[in-house]
């Protein structure tokens, strides 16, 4: 137990104090900025003001509330925090389908250069001919490593590109006169992203099942396609969400072009392939890469991401705007309605540079070769866990498996060791969870992505855990399962009270 | 090959575990045509120096803010970051971790998320806000569809000049589902939805939203207040009448990074929190009682949701609102309104200058940016005064549109002014 | 006289000459966990066999509640929104809507108890 033992000094409501930190060796109790100690002066040195009158039509703001904390006291508050969080740094992240590799400081240092950090994205294009060079050079780095010629920069994330590539599908669609293209086609394992963005694009959503197979078989899909004619495109993810490459996808892709529709990949689990398999090779027409995945820009605790689209020649057309062009030796922004078979904009400026130019940095750290070894030590480490584990754990669709493999707490569950129990015991041993719970079409999902920037010591030492988990189930040792973990920066969460009573704000 | 650890004993000592014979094997499910022949198209991989000299040398070709005078808005805006938030923003901790989804191990995320949330709630005068969206454009799409939801209304309607990017992105949303959006005509139906007014507008000009809140109470419709530069809450009054305040936050402590990453806000009534789109985090207790925070609500979204999600968005910008979170924290209420205040003043000695120039300001009210009016094509305006190392603004035919913040010093001023004379006929 | 009645999708039913009261069985609670928030419908809405006119969440799901019969909700049972727990098999306090049938016939094909309890054994 944690301190427990201990008993926090009480705050003395009655004298109005703020309530006491309360630590533990290097174990920090932080409190909120609020309830700090509160400064009569900012922690940044500003001119003083002239109090002019004001030419805003309207009075001065009244009292907003914020804290006021002195700078070196920012300082603690914040790295006292970030003391309670596992980063990629710190550990290994077997994240599935989050591609958690090793965030290169070098690109941290190119992304800060003033020339790309200081720059405005509504310059003249003559006074930012070195930044729209880095997006040239990254659109034609993006088509070459997929195969697929028009590229696109503008969507902030994974969930954004598949919007762009999906717009882009419609548009393609409604200039050719295919009024009747409304349906998507998504697996049943397919992120969540995929039927939400559908749905947001205007399109009515089939699913294909692949319960039974881990995969979309021939039979399933041509089931969801029937004649085809109200069929848009399919969304699917390849590798998959289990893992696998989707076998029969020439086939399907071929039968779906047949019908008239195009074949959106999500490019999430891209890190297999990289270098090596160019997805327009398997008939791929539309494809979305997270550079915050494969190009290692930092997830930054939940962003910001890039999500870039790639697409075949025949889609170029229809792809948002702006895209970066090239002409008579300099580069420039397409302009605002040049491009009059553009599907329109989706963002603000041109996208999130900054995790171009960070994307970029790694490609040319690894070049056209090290990508190619990239996705084979992806790969490799990702079979060497699942042989390594498939004596202890259900394996519920066999392998080779791609970049992650799956596993279940099956065998675990009778004992009443559940997946979510051996991700808290992995928390309590050092490691960050898998993905648990993902894919949904598999009960007790455990998706494991090593990543090719772990060494062999490293799975070694996952792996030697894991046996340890499952050997201490089978010899009826369970109770502790329950009350991980114990060892991390805060016990288990009550979410259902977070939940049923929301408080999403600090008040006074 | 310097981020690979395996070695060649590491990989044929694993590839003998698992029982395979190559690599290759492993790719069996791959059809054979889909494999490259040989290796990309591409240079071969690079180290740091190299990568340094040529990104560096990029870098260097261009005309950025901080090589001269910078007088350009339009949505993105040049301020001070203090040291502490890029140093703050580059710890490990925060850089390399993943969203928050196991909060026994990311409290450090979620406590900054959830003062993130309060502050961005108090700044707007709303209830509740959440964890960031991509863009102030974004954000503002994202209310346009909520207030859909709320209202089962179809029709978007707007009050003030939007910013033409904010204006594109939402016809985009909007014509992806069908929905009707026109400019407001001086009267709202019961198919309105909502009204959305952007203030400051793409011009400068501030707005009040009395008037707005009544027209909408009366067609039972949501106001939704945008603005693109969050520092003018720090002496605008809070748009307390809105249903929905959205918009862009990048001015505090986010770089303008030829346009992003940037970071998108979205704050609104309580009532309304199961309509919200994006992530939230809130207050719970752990197993021994401690405080400590989750995302919840996630029911609204997509990884549960799916096709009935509020939104489609996942990843958000939440390194951004840790950059904003540590600034505002700096700044502190006393700084962030001195600094919105010396942001206000830098605009008016700018707008005397030009008067002083001989040109017309258009605008009867301003934050930090307004719009002047020249004779003749403003593009060709700030395509000449390039020439003389400085940023003019942002040109709209005859008119430019011209921000100052407290880096505009009143050297930059004056030779802006001077050089704006000399440029115009 | 009164019967209750069960539906595939664990709804039960009560039916009292035109009227019926709808709600979710006890296995149903089981299964869906800690429940968090009940999203309820607008009164007098008109319901066809096979809509859906409740959601209920847990912290990680979110399920729609289907109505067996077609009609029109006559009443409401605001109390669950503050009284999740009362959310079950339970006439009195359980259940969600109650609505007037356009077509009783449409009650009668569901199952009984005893056939009802056969099909949730046969989940497990």
């Amino acid at each position: 137990m944690t301190g427990a033992a201990l008993k926090t000094p009480a705050n003395d409501a009655a004298k109005n104090e703020p309530p006491m930190d309360y630590n533990r060796g290097l174990n920090y109790d932080e409190n909120l900025l609020w309830e700090k100690t509160q400064t009569d002066h900012p922690g940044v040195d500003l001119a003083a003001p002239k109090n002019t009158p004001l030419r805003t039509g309207q009075g001065a703001r009244d009292r907003i509330g914020l804290p006021q904390v002195s700078e070196p006291d920012v300082v603690r508050h914040f790295v006292r925090l970030s003391t309670k969080n596992f980063s990629i740094d710190s550990g290994f992240f077997p994240l599935g389908s989050c591609t958690m590799k090793h965030n290169p400081r070098l690109n941290e240092r190119v992304a800060r250069y003033p020339g790309f950090a200081l720059a405005h994205p509504m310059q003249p294009a003559s006074t930012v001919q070195g930044t729209l060079k880095v997006m040239f050079e990254l659109q034609n780095w993006l088509a070459e490593l997929t195969g697929l010629p028009g590229v696109c920069l503008t969507p902030a994330a994974g969930a954004h590109g598949e919007l762009a590539g999906l717009m882009t599908i419609a548009r393609a669609h409604a200039l050719k006169g295919r009024t009747d293209k409304a349906v998507i086609l998504v697996p049943d394992s397919a992120h969540g992203t995929n039927p939400a963005t559908a749905a947001m694009c205007g399109f009515k959503i089939r699913v294909i099942p692949t319960r039974d197979t881990g995969r979309v078989t021939v039979e399933a899909f041509k089931e969801a396609l029937g004649d085809g004619a109200d069929v848009a495109g399919m969304m699917v993810t390849n590798p998959n969400t289990c893992g696998l490459f989707e076998s029969d996808i020439q086939t399907i892709s071929k039968l779906l072009h047949d019908a008239g529709g195009y074949f959106y990949c999500d490019g999430a689990n891209f890190n297999a392939l990289v270098g090596k398999i160019r997805p327009a090779d398997f008939g791929v027409d539309v494809m979305h890469i997270n550079l915050h995945k494969t190009f290692s820009t930092p997830h930054g605790g939940g962003g910001p991401g890039s999500g870039p689209i790639c697409v075949s020649e025949e889609l170029r057309p229809y792809v948002p705007n702006p895209v970066v062009l090239h002409e008579n030796g300099s580069y420039r922004l397409e302009e605002n309605g040049e491009r009059s078979s553009s599907c329109g904009r989706i963002k603000g400026f041109q996208g999130q540079f900054g995790m171009h130019i960070r994307a970029l940095t790694y490609m040319m750290s690894h070049g056209a070769d090290g990508l190619r070894q990239v996705s084979e030590d992806a790969v490799l480490n990702a079979n060497y866990v699942l042989s390594q584990l498939e004596q202890d754990y259900n394996v519920p669709l066999a392998g080779p498996c791609m970049h992650e493999c799956l596993l279940t707490d099956k065998v675990q569950k009778e004992a009443g060791v559940t997946t979510l129990d051996i991700a808290k015991a992995l928390i309590e041993h050092g490691f960050h969870p898998m993905t648990v719970y993902f894919p949904l079409v598999v009960q007790g999902a455990m998706l494991i992505e090593p990543t090719e920037t772990e060494s062999k010591d490293t799975l070694d030492r996952f792996i030697r855990v894991m046996k340890d988990i499952a050997a201490d189930v089978r010899n009826g040792d369970v109770d502790k399962f329950h009350t991980y973990p114990q060892s991390a920066p805060a016990r288990r969460l009550d979410e259902v009270r977070a939940a049923r009573e929301p408080k999403l704000r600090w008040k006074n | 090959m310097r981020y690979l650890p395996l070695t060649a004993q590491n990989r044929k000592d694993m590839l003998q575990a698992i029982g395979a014979a190559s690599v290759d094997e492993l790719f069996k499910d791959v059809p054979k045509t889909a494999f490259m022949k040989g290796l990309a198209d591409l240079p071969m991989h690079m180290g740091e120096m190299e990568i340094e000299r040529k990104l560096g040398g990029y870098a260097n070709e261009n005309h950025h803010a901080g090589k001269g005078p910078f007088f350009l808005g339009a949505g993105c805006y040049y301020h001070h970051i203090p040291s502490t938030v890029d140093y703050i923003i580059q710890r490990s901790e925060f850089l390399t971790a993943y969203t928050p989804y196991q909060p026994e191990i990311a409290q450090g995320t979620l406590q900054y998320l959830y003062e993130f949330q309060s502050m961005i709630a108090m700044l707007t005068g709303q209830e509740v806000a959440n964890a960031s969206l991509y863009d102030g454009a974004t954000a503002m799409a994202e209310a346009a569809l909520m207030a859909m939801r709320v209202t089962k209304r179809s029709k978007v309607v707007y009050g003030s000049a939007i910013h033409p990017h904010y204006h594109e992105v939402l016809n985009s949303y909007l014509n992806n589902i069908g929905a009707e959006h026109e400019a407001h005509d001086g009267n709202l139906d019961d198919k309105t939805a909502c009204v959305i007014v952007q203030s400051p507008d793409f011009f400068g000009n501030v707005y009040s939203y009395a008037q707005w809140r009544k027209k909408c109470d009366e067609a039972g419709a949501l106001l939704v207040v945008v603005t693109n530069e969050i520092l003018s809450l720090g002496l605008l009054p809070a748009p307390v009448e809105a249903d929905i305040v959205c918009g862009e936050a990048q001015s505090i402590g986010v770089a303008m990074s030829f346009g992003g990453p940037h970071l998108g806000f979205f704050a609104c009534r309580e009532k309304f929190i199961r309509q919200m789109p994006g992530r939230l985090c809130g207050e719970t207790v752990d197993a021994d009682g401690k405080r400590g925070f989750v995302l919840t609500l996630s029911t609204r979204e997509q990884h549960i949701r799916r096709e009935k999600a509020t939104s489609n968005i996942c990843t958000n910008q939440g390194l951004c609102a840790l950059a904003f979170t540590v600034h505002l924290s700096l700044l502190g209420e006393d700084g962030f309104k001195t600094l919105a205040r010396l942001n206000h003043e830098r605009a008016c000695a700018l707008a005397d200058a030009l008067k002083a120039a001989g040109f017309t300001v258009e605008n009867e009210s301003f934050f930090n940016e307004f719009t002047i009016r020249l004779n003749g094509d403003a593009k060709a305006v700030v395509e000449a005064l390039t020439k003389q190392g400085i940023i003019a603004g942002y040109p709209v035919e005859n008119k430019l549109i011209i921000a100052a913040t407290e880096m505009s010093s009143e050297e930059d001023i004056a030779a802006f002014a001077a050089a704006l004379k000399g440029a115009t006929p | 006289m009164s019967t209750v009645k069960y539906t595939n999708d664990h709804e039960w039913i009560k039916v009292e000459g035109d009227t019926a009261w709808i709600g979710i069985t006890t296995y149903a609670r089981h299964a869906l966990g800690d429940l968090v928030y009940l999203e309820l419908p607008e009164n007098g809405r008109q319901l066809k066999k096979g809509d859906h006119f409740a959601v209920v969440e847990s912290v990680k799901a979110a399920s729609e509640i289907y109505t067996p019969v077609s009609g029109e909700i006559v009443a409401i049972n605001d109390n669950l929104t503050d009284n999740l727990d009362d959310l079950k098999e339970d006439i009195d306090k359980g259940w969600i809507i109650k609505v007037k049938m356009s077509n009783a016939a449409e009650a009668e094909g569901l199952m009984d108890k005893t056939s009802y309890e056969k099909f949730t054994e046969s989940l497990s």
